[in-house]
C-alpha cells in the first residue's frame, strides 16, 4: 500500500489527507510538531479572548483520524533525505514514504530587530504563540502595555485581543495609512479611524528601531524609528507578515524560493515530492495571484487539488477568481475579483462610505471597457456566488450596480444601502461625463 | 492552557464589572431578596408595594446591569470573556445558579406548599404565593396559584433579559424584532390576555386557562377531557378556541413551517424558547456538539413525540369510549382516523422523500410507527379506565394512589415531560447543559416542526461559497448542538430539524458565511465535495461524480 505522509496538520495539509482518504485506500500519515489535532488557526485569537476554548477550534472531533484511517504523528521533522524516501525527525528517528506533501505553512517575519528574542516579544501564529501570550500578557496589571509593530491582518487581531482583556495598545505601522497596501485610501482611512475609536493608540509611519530589556532578559520598552521616542511595555508582538516555514529543508536539495518551489501541478523540483498551502511558491504567478499565497483557502484549494493529483487524475492548481474576507474588530471586510490599493493605470475606482463611518464599498471598473474587476466591502455582506457568477460573464460596472440587491447577503430585516449606493455611482457618472 | 476562573465580581478585564454593572447586580439581587424574605414568611404589610418593588428592582437590575455591560461600547459582537466567566462556563456560580433553579423547580412543581399555597386560614395564602395576590386580584379577582406566581416572574425574565439581549445585538435588526416578538408573545398571549379572560368565567360561563399560542402537543393537556368539556359548553367562543387549536396544529402551523421554517414558532414565539433566548442566552455556548449528542438527540425527541401522541390518543380515545353519547365522534371512529392520517402520512414521505431519507432515519422511524399503530390496535381493544396501575411501583414509593391506565400514562407524561424534563432539567439546568436541553432533546412540538422543516420548508442557512475559515464560532454559539461549521466549511446549506433560527451562528460569524433564508426548494439541500473558489473544473468533476 503506499505511504502518503504530510508534514503539517494545518487545513491544507488536512485537507489533502481527507482527499485522498475519500478516493484512496492509501496509508496517509499527518506529521506535526505543533499540536495533537488539526485546529482553525484562524480561531487562535477567540479563544485568547474567551469566546471560544481550544476545543472549539478543532474542526473534527478527536475520533474523525482514526476512523477515516489517517495516522497522526507528533514530531518535528528536522531533515528530509529523499533519495531513501525517508524523514528524520529531531529526535533521530525516521520515516518511509512513498510521497510526501510539504504543508508546513508559514511563521512570523523577523527583520533582525534588535532586541527581537527577548523574552515577551511574540509573534502571533502558532498555538504556542497564545500560550505565551497567555504567560506575559494574562491581563492589564502584568502587561501594562503592549507594542505591536506591523499593520496586517494579524496586527489588527492582536490589537483586538489585547484590547478585549483591557491592556493598553500601541499600534507601530509602517504605512501613512493602515494596509494601504491592499485597501484604497477611503477603506484605509475608515479602518484608522476605527481603530482609534477601540482606544487603541494607533501610530502611522512609524518604525521599530529596536526592543529594550530589563535586566532579567525581559521586554521593558521599545524605541521608534522615526522619532526615537520610547514607549514603555511588557510585550511585543511582531505581526510584519509571514514567511514559509522552510528552514529544515534548507540542505534537502528541494529547490527554494522564498518557500518550496513548485509548478502548476504543485510538484517539486524532487518526483513524489509536493508543497501545497502558505509554505509553497509558484514559479511564476497566477493572474494577479502572488507566488506565495497565505490564505486559508488557497492552502484549502491546493489540497483539494493535490490529492486529486496522488490518486492518479493529474490536476493544475487554477483557482479561480480571487476573493478573500476579514475582520478588522468589529467592521467585516470582504472582496471579490481585484480592487488595488494603488489603482492601475486601467483601473477606476467608485467609492461610497456610509454617514455611521462602518460601511463602505470600493468598485473596480475597466475605464475604456467599463468591464467589472472587482468589489470591496466593509460592514455589508456579500454573495460569493453572484460575483463569482458575474466577474465570469465579464458583467460591467453599470449591470453591477444596478444589481447589487442579488449580491445582498445581510441578515434579514437589515437596513439596505443599494439605492444609496447606485445614486452616488449615477451622480460621480453624469460628474465624470 | 489553564485559563483561570474568576469568581470574584471584581477582577481583570474583561471579566471585571464597571460601577454600573455593580449597582445592577445590587438592585437586582434587592429586588429577589425582597420575594426570599417573603419566602421565609417575613410578614410584609401592604403587599402591593412590595411586590411593585421587589419586581421593578429585578427588571430594572437587569436593565442597568444590561446598559454598564454595552451601553459605551460599540456596536458588534459582544462574546469576550464568555469561556472566563464563572456563570456562563460552567463555574461555581454556574453550579449554584443550576441547583437553585432546579430546587425552585420541585418546590414550584411538587411542594407548593413551601411557598405558602394555601398555608393560611381559610386556605389563603401565605409567604411567597401571598405576596402575588394583590397582582392576581387585580388581574382575576383570585388569589394567587404558584402558576400565577410562575408566570408573572417568567414574564419578568423574558422582558428583563430580552431588554438586555436587544441591547447585546444592538446592530442586529433581525435579533432585535425577534426578540420584540418574543417579549410581546410571551406578555400578552401567555400571561395578560389568559389572566384578564379568567376574569370572564362567571358560575354559567367559564373557558380553561387558555394560551392561544401554546399549541399540542407542547400543551400536552390540550384534550383532556375537562378542557374539551369547558370548550364544548362554551358555546361558541369556546368551540372557535377548540377548533382553532385543531386548525394550528394541522394547517396554520405547517403552512408558516413551509414558508419560514420552524424558527417562526421556536426563537419568535414560543414561551420556552423566549425564556431560553433571553434569560439562557448566556449559556447558549454549554450545548454538546458531539455526533454523540445528536444520536441521543434523535432518539430522544421522537421518542417524547411518540409518547405524547400515544398518551393523548389514549386520553381521548378512553373518553371517547365511556362517555360515548356526549360527543359526536365515537372512540373507534377517532382511531381510525389516527391511524389513517398517520399511515398516509408516514408512506407519502417514504415515498416521496425517499432521497433525502438515510437508512438510520427510516429504520428509526418505521420502528416508531409501528409501535403507534401497534399501540392503536391495542387501545381500540381495550379499555384503559378499567385498568388500574399501583403509582407506588413507578415512583420510588412516593405515590402510593391507583390511577386508571389512561389517567396514569397523563400523570406518568405530566411528571416525567411536563415537570422534570421540560421544567426541572430543562430551566434548571441552563447554566450547565445550555439553554435549548428541553428544546432540542424532549419537545415533541419541536419534534413535529422538525419533521416539518427537514423535508417540507423552503427555510436554510445558506453557505457563502469559499469564504469560511472553519473557525468554530457559529458551532460554539449554536444553541442547538448543530455543528454548524461541518457544513459552512464545505459550503453546505444548513437544513436541520432542529435548527430554531435563533440567527446567532450567522452574526457571531467573522467572514459573513452565513445567512438564514427562504427560497426556492430546488438546490435546498446541496452538497459539495469542493467549494466555490477552486478550478472551475474541478469543482464540477468533483461535485458531480
Amino acid at each position: 500500500m503506499e505511504h502518503i505522509v504530510i508534514i503539517g496538520n494545518g487545513i491544507s495539509g488536512v485537507t489533502a489527507a481527507r482527499h485522498i482518504r475519500k478516493m484512496s485506500d492509501k496509508k496517509i500519515t499527518l506529521v506535526s510538531a505543533e499540536t495533537d489535532y488539526f485546529f482553525s488557526r484562524t480561531a487562535l485569537m477567540y479563544i485568547y479572548m474567551g469566546h471560544m476554548k481550544f476545543e472549539h477550534t478543532q474542526p473534527y472531533e478527536n475520533w474523525f483520524w482514526e476512523k477515516n484511517r489517517i495516522e497522526l504523528k507528533k514530531g518535528f521533522v528536522s531533515k528530509i533525505d529523499h533519495q531513501k524516501n525517508q524523514l528524520i525527525f529531531e529526535e533521530g528517528e525516521s520515516l518511509q514514504y512513498d510521497k510526501l506533501i510539504i504543508a508546513t505553512g508559514s511563521k512570523p517575519n523577523k527583520f533582525g530587530w534588535p532586541g527581537q528574542d527577548l523574552n515577551g516579544v511574540m509573534g502571533m501564529y502558532h498555538k504556542q504563540d497564545l500560550e505565551n501570550l497567555e504567560k506575559y500578557a494574562p491581563n492589564n496589571k502584568t502587561c501594562k502595555r503592549a507594542v505591536i509593530v506591523g499593520g496586517g491582518l494579524i496586527g489588527i487581531e492582536l490589537a483586538e485581543m489585547l484590547n478585549s482583556r483591557g491592556v493598553p495598545v500601541t499600534f507601530l505601522v509602517r504605512e501613512d495609512s493602515f494596509w494601504n497596501g491592499v485597501l484604497p485610501a477611503g477603506e484605509s482611512g475608515m479602518i484608522n479611524r476605527h481603530i482609534k475609536n477601540h482606544h487603541i493608540d494607533l501610530r502611522l509611519g512609524s518604525n521599530l528601531k529596536e526592543i529594550i530589556s530589563d535586566e532579567e532578559g525581559k521586554v521593558k520598552s521599545i524605541i521608534i524609528q522615526e522619532t526615537g521616542e520610547e514607549i514603555a511595555c511588557n510585550v511585543v508582538g511582531l505581526t510584519a507578515g509571514v514567511s514559509p516555514n522552510i528552514d529544515f529543508l534548507k540542505e534537502s536539495g528541494i529547490e527554494l524560493g522564498r518557500g518550496v518551489k513548485v509548478n502548476r501541478f504543485l510538484e517539486t523540483n524532487i518526483p513524489n515530492i509536493y508543497a501545497i498551502g502558505d509554505c509553497a511558491e509558484q514559479h511564476e504567478a497566477i493572474g494577479n495571484r502572488r507566488p506565495i499565497e497565505a490564505v486559508w483557502y488557497t492552502g484549502r484549494m491546493m489540497g483539494e487539488t493535490v490529492a486529486q493529483t496522488i490518486c492518479g487524475n493529474k490536476l493544475e492548481y487554477k483557482p479561480g477568481h480571487w476573493f478573500n474576507s476579514a475582520k478588522f474588530l468589529d467592521i467585516e471586510y470582504q472582496t471579490y475579483g481585484w480592487v488595488f490599493g494603488k489603482p492601475k493605470e486601467y483601473e477606476e475606482q467608485f467609492h461610497w462610505i456610509h454617514q455611521d463611518d462602518t460601511k463602505c464599498v470600493t468598485v473596480s471598473y475597466h475605464k475604456e471597457t467599463r468591464e467589472f474587476l472587482g468589489i470591496n466591502t466593509f460592514g455589508i455582506r456579500m454573495r460569493h456566488e453572484i460575483f463569482d457568477k458575474w466577474l465570469t460573464e465579464k458583467r460591467d460596472v453599470d449591470y453591477v450596480m444596478a444589481h447589487l440587491i442579488e449580491a445582498n447577503f445581510n441578515p434579514e430585516f437589515f437596513k439596505h444601502f443599494e439605492k444609496d449606493i447606485l445614486n452616488a455611482f449615477q451622480k460621480q457618472q453624469t460628474i465624470n461625463a | 492552557m489553564a485559563v483561570e476562573r474568576n469568581m470574584a465580581l471584581t477582577g481583570q478585564p474583561p471579566k471585571s464589572l464597571n460601577t454600573k454593572q455593580k449597582i445592577g447586580v445590587l438592585i437586582g439581587m434587592t429586588g429577589l431578596l425582597i420575594l426570599l424574605l417573603a419566602t421565609f414568611n417575613l410578614n410584609l404589610p401592604n403587599k402591593a408595594i412590595w411586590l411593585t418593588l421587589s419586581l421593578s428592582a429585578i427588571t430594572a437590575g437587569i436593565i442597568i446591569f444590561s446598559k454598564g455591560a454595552y451601553d459605551k461600547k460599540l456596536e458588534g459582537i459582544k462574546n469576550d470573556a464568555v469561556w472566563f466567566n464563572s456563570m456562563s462556563s460552567r463555574g461555581v456560580l454556574a453550579w449554584i445558579a443550576g441547583i437553585a433553579l432546579t430546587g425552585f423547580y420541585v418546590i414550584l412543581y411538587f411542594f407548593a406548599d413551601l411557598l405558602g399555597l394555601g398555608q393560611g386560614a381559610d386556605g389563603t395564602n401565605t409567604g411567597l404565593i401571598a405576596l402575588f395576590d394583590p397582582l392576581s386580584y387585580a388581574f382575576k379577582n383570585e388569589q394567587a396559584s404558584q402558576w400565577f406566581v410562575y408566570g408573572t416572574l417568567y414574564t419578568i425574565a423574558i422582558i428583563g433579559f430580552g431588554i438586555k439581549f436587544i441591547m447585546k445585538y444592538k446592530h442586529n435588526r433581525y435579533e432585535q424584532l425577534r426578540t420584540v416578538s418574543v417579549i410581546f408573545f410571551q406578555t400578552a398571549f401567555a400571561f395578560v390576555i389568559p389572566e384578564l379572560m379568567a376574569r370572564l368565567n362567571s358560575d354559567t360561563f367559564s373557558l380553561p386557562y387558555n394560551d392561544l399560542k401554546n399549541m399540542w402537543p407542547l400543551n400536552y393537556y390540550a384534550f383532556e377531557q375537562w378542557r374539551v368539556d369547558q370548550f364544548i359548553n362554551a358555546q361558541t367562543i369556546g368551540l372557535f378556541f377548540l377548533i382553532l387549536a385543531v386548525l394550528m396544529i394541522f394547517v396554520i402551523s405547517p403552512w408558516l413551517t413551509y414558508k419560514y421554517g420552524k424558527r417562526w414558532y421556536c426563537s419568535w414565539v414560543c414561551g420556552c424558547g423566549g425564556l431560553a433566548e433571553t434569560a439562557g442566552d448566556s449559556f447558549r455556548q454549554l450545548s454538546d456538539k458531539s455526533v454523540k449528542a445528536w444520536k441521543l438527540e434523535r432518539w430522544m425527541i421522537h421518542t417524547v413525540l411518540v409518547f405524547s401522541v400515544i398518551m393523548t390518543v389514549a386520553t381521548i380515545s378512553t373518553f371517547l369510549g365511556y362517555d360515548s353519547t356526549k360527543y359526536w365522534f365515537t372512540k373507534n371512529a377517532f382511531l381510525i382516523s389516527v391511524g389513517v392520517f398517520l399511515t398516509l402520512l408516514f408512506a407519502g414521505i417514504l415515498y416521496y422523500k425517499r432521497n433525502q431519507l438515510n437508512k438510520s432515519a427510516v429504520a428509526g422511524a418505521s420502528g416508531f410507527f409501528i409501535f403507534t399503530i401497534a399501540f392503536l390496535v391495542l387501545i381500540s381493544f381495550i379499555d384503559l379506565s378499567q385498568i388500574q396501575i399501583q403509582a407506588k411501583y413507578f415512583s420510588f414509593g412516593l405515590n402510593n394512589k391507583s390511577y386508571a391506565a389512561d389517567s396514569a400514562l397523563r400523570a406518568f407524561y405530566g411528571f416525567g415531560i411536563g415537570s422534570i424534563f421540560s421544567g426541572v432539567i430543562g430551566t434548571g439546568f441552563y447554566p450547565i447543559l445550555g439553554n435549548r436541553v428541553w428544546c432540542r432533546m424532549g419537545c415533541p412540538m419541536a419534534g413535529i416542526l422538525g419533521i416539518q422543516q427537514r423535508l417540507f420548508s423552503k427555510f436554510r442557512i445558506t453557505t457563502n461559497g469559499g469564504q469560511c475559515i472553519s473557525c468554530g464560532n457559529c458551532s460554539t454559539y449554536c444553541e442547538m448542538g448543530i455543528d454548524v461549521r461541518s457544513y459552512a466549511q464545505k459550503g453546505e446549506n444548513i437544513v436541520r430539524s432542529s435548527c430554531v433560527g435563533c440567527g446567532i451562528c450567522s452574526a457571531v460569524c467573522p467572514r459573513g458565511v452565513l445567512k438564514l433564508e427562504n427560497d426556492n426548494l430546488e438546490g435546498r439541500i446541496n452538497s459539495n465535495e469542493i467549494l466555490l473558489g477552486n478550478d472551475v473544473d474541478l469543482m464540477d468533476y468533483v461535485n458531480n461524480k
